[in-house]
């Protein structure tokens, strides 16, 4: 028996180490500390229900785990076999306990090929890797495949880019193959820059070996010898859980001179980012790791041809290399009978908002967004209404009621105005201001621009004025059709995809939710009355018994009145600040 | 280039020496330098990076361009107790702007400043990775999830 705790980041802050820590105690003081194993695993993706513990082989899942609970489950499960219900998830709607994992709406729809060993094996074990038939793909590339081979392979997977844009993954890898050089670099792209994205970070804390493998796969299909993560230095856990797994790899010989006794040598090297989105770009990346600013460059020379040092340097993101060691060991022809006709296998989405079951899910390619929201992600929390859902991060756009049947793939979110990005996929909900959401990006945006070209630098800036002009209800129609002149600019003349991308959020939302910015212009009124500035604070007459508590309250003397007779708000005055609606108890402040 | 002036001392540039050639020297491992640099001194003022360029022999400005460029790098000490809010998407969407806002007043901080007394600072980040617990504030090594805007002066409260 197995008791699996989990050392996502999530659960982690509700300090799972504590219960894991519990744990090993029960058992030693109960004389089973041999017997059973206690193991802190990567993200289980459950992370809406953490800290979660789960008891292997009968996949028993148990959620909101307390330090103290592991009294109970060390004396209950453990040595009478009973498994303890009240720490069982309970389903929402038949309010059923749930005995194990297998049978939670949340996992039912998952498939997992890039999270396959994220809350399985302890990640900082490369035995239990090993295992799991780790590194047995890249023993069968050195020692029955050619390099030619292992391209073929990945071509005929159908694999594409997870980093954002999809390139399909085997055919950069021939491009790089081909490029000849004394000296070539595989690079991972672990610099996760989509601010509500964490699958990267799962799959490296939660299986850190699965990426060395595969860099050292396609070092030995491109002909390099040298590998480079670039990983962003907010990221300490994964940071250390890398460094173990590097360190162990050596030790076992599979990553260093001669691997598998082959004439194959490859070693990898982490290089750290320092928080600029920007760096993600892999031209802007690549400078970034030769200790300069990240700031990117006019594509050609693409960096297959000429990357880190001049070099031939194939980058690839962490969920694509996490896909590609199954590829080899279970064949193409497996990977591509999953998904769409042309977006093959699974994608990682990381789930967070106004939905139930916050975590992170890994779906095949053609899952609907109704499939992903309403059954593994449990609905719209507090039963309020869906209103959007946004993808791609600051480079994507919202999807809305008319996309919930859409299958999922790149090429599909691309024709619905939206893009796959990273994975991120935010759930909206009536209370979210669309045009507040898109500020929201801008904000982001103006803040990541490297600055190096004019369009970004300024344009950006200027939406991002030009939307707080409009939440403040200072817009007008002009400013709409400004607004969307604006984006199309900046969508034309950047240099980089970040300008090339970063209007998306406004020209969806300006596609999908016209009526909302309207409203903001026309009538000053934010829809779903989350704009400060355009509310209206008002006195019900009738309601109101002048007890004078919202008058004293008001930092501006908005508010006349009479004690024990109604009282008044000074439109011109009020600064809108709320506090007459927290001071009176009686319910006679409205607010529209 | 900052408003603080400090006076290296020897052991300081000792350190700074060590840390360079722990890197041979090489300005491609400039960023890890600075990285290891901050580590130490808690932030990167002029004066050090005077010397980084010195040791390294590139120019200050280089030193200076990339410091700047990346947010990780800050020329300005944190507070003891150093507060980030998460704004990421997931935060966002969940009001964490209510959250930063509260903070901003009981703490009469801007993001990016530190109190006089040095014991708080306040920054903003994006992602931490628990968006499960959204709105997510950190104190130091220790998060905070499910914070409420009325949670605010019982989390500064501890640090007293
Ligand atoms: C502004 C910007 C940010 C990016 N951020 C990331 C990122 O955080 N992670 C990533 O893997 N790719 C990112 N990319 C995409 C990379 O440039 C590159 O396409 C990707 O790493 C290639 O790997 P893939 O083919 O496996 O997707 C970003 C691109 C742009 C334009
Ligand atoms: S588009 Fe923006 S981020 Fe890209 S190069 Fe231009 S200024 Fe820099
Ligand atoms: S919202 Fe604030 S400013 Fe306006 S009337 Fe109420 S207390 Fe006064
Ligand atoms: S962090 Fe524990 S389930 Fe995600
Ligand atoms: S957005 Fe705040 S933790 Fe992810």
């Amino acid at each position: 028996m197995h008791l699996l705790v989990c050392g996502g980041t999530g659960c982690r802050a509700a300090e799972s180490s504590l219960i894991l820590e519990s744990l090993k105690r029960e058992l030693e003081e109960k004389g089973l500390g041999n017997e059973v194993q206690v193991i802190m695993t990567g993200c289980f993706g459950f992370c809406e229900k953490g800290p979660v513990v789960k008891v292997m082989p009968d996949n028993t899942f148990y959620v909101q785990v307390k330090p103290e609970d592991a009294a109970v489950i060390v004396a209950e499960h453990v040595i009478k076999g009973r498994p303890v219900q009240r720490l069982l998830y309970v389903d929402p709607k038949s309010k059923e306990h749930v005995p194990d994992s297998k049978h939670m709406g949340f996992y039912r729809k998952q498939i997992r090929i890039a999270l396959r060993n994220c809350g399985f094996i302890n990640p900082e074990n490369i035995d239990e890797y090993i295992a799991r038939e780790g590194y047995a793909a890249l023993g069968k590339c050195i020692s029955e495949l050619t390099p030619a081979d292992v391209i073929d392979s990945i071509k005929k997977s159908g694999l594409r880019g997870r980093g954002g844009a999809g390139f399909p993954t085997g055919l950069k890898w021939e491009i790089a193959s081909k490029n000849k050089a004394d000296q070539k670099y595989v690079v991972c792209n672990a610099d996760e820059g989509d601010p509500g994205a964490f699958m990267d970070r799962s799959v490296l804390e939660g299986d850190p070996h699965s990426i060395l493998e595969a860099m050292a796969i396609c070092g030995y299909a491109i002909g390099a010898s040298k590998g480079l993560i670039y990983i962003r230095a907010e990221y300490p856990l994964a940071i250390q859980r890398l460094k173990i797994a590097l360190g162990q790899a050596r030790e076992y010989g599979l990553l260093g001179k001669n691997i598998f006794g082959s004439d194959f040598s490859f070693d990898i090297e982490l290089r750290y980012g320092a928080g600029a989105f920007v760096c993600g770009e892999e031209t802007a990346l690549i400078h970034s790791m030769e200790g300069m600013r990240g700031e990117p460059t006019n594509k050609p020379p693409f960096p297959a041809e000429s990357g880190f040092l001049g070099k031939p340097s194939n980058v690839n993101n962490v969920e694509t290399f996490a896909s590609v060691p199954v590829i080899i060991s279970k064949g193409w022809e497996w990977f591509s009978s999953i998904g769409t006709e042309k977006s093959k296998g699974t994608k990682v989405f990381a789930l967070a908002g106004k939905i139930n079951n916050v975590g992170l899910i890994e779906v095949p390619m053609g899952t609907t967004l109704r499939e992903i929201i309403f059954e593994i992600g449990g609905g719209i929390k507090n039963g309020k209404k869906f209103k959007a859902v946004q993808t791609g991060g600051p480079s994507g756009g919202c999807l809305t009621e008319k996309h919930l049947d859409t299958p999922i793939d790149f090429d599909n979110l691309v024709a619905a105005g939206s893009m796959m990005g990273s994975g991120g996929m935010i759930v909206m909900d009536e209370d979210d201001c669309m045009v507040s959401i898109a500020k929201f990006f801008l904000e982001f945006t103006v803040e990541e621009s490297c600055g190096k070209c004019a369009p970004c630098r300024i344009g950006n800036k200027r939406l991002h004025e030009l939307l707080t002009h409009i939440t403040k209800g200072n817009g007008t129609m002009a400013d709409l059709d400004r607004l969307k002149n604006m984006c199309n600019v900046i969508k034309d003349t950047s240099l980089c995809g970040l300008g090339q991308t970063s209007p998306n959020p406004v020209l969806s939302t300006l596609n999908n939710f016209m009526d909302e910015y309207v409203a903001h212009v026309t009538e000053k009124r934010c829809p779903a009355g989350s704009c400060r500035e355009l509310m209206k604070y008002s006195i019900i007459v009738d309601k109101c018994v002048g007890c004078t508590a919202c008058a004293r309250g008001c930092p501006v003397n908005a508010i006349s009145g009479e004690r024990k007779g109604p009282h008044f708000i000074d439109q011109e005055k009020c600064i809108k600040c709320g506090a007459c609606f927290e001071k009176c108890k009686f319910g006679a402040v409205l607010i529209n | 280039m900052s408003s603080i002036k400090i006076e290296l001392r020897q052991e300081d540039l000792n350190k700074i020496h060590e840390i360079c050639d722990s890197f041979n020297n090489e300005p491609l491992e400039l960023i890890n330098v600075l990285h290891r640099t901050q580590e130490h001194f808690g932030y990167l003022p002029a004066e050090v990076q005077e010397a980084i360029a010195d040791k390294l022999n590139i120019s200050t400005a280089q030193v200076y361009g990339v410091v700047t460029f990346y947010s990780f790098f800050t020329m300005t000490p944190k507070g003891k107790h150093p507060i980030s809010i998460c704004m990421g998407t997931a935060c966002y969407v969940r009001g964490a702007e209510k959250v930063l806002d509260e903070f901003k007043k009981e703490l009469a901080l801007q993001v990016g400043q530190t109190t006089p007394d040095g014991k708080f600072s306040l920054s903003s980040l994006r992602c931490v990775g628990a968006c499960g617990l959204a709105p997510v504030v950190l104190v130091g090594d220790k998060t905070y999830g499910r914070v409420a805007p009325d949670d605010v002066k019982a989390i500064l409260k501890e640090y007293e």
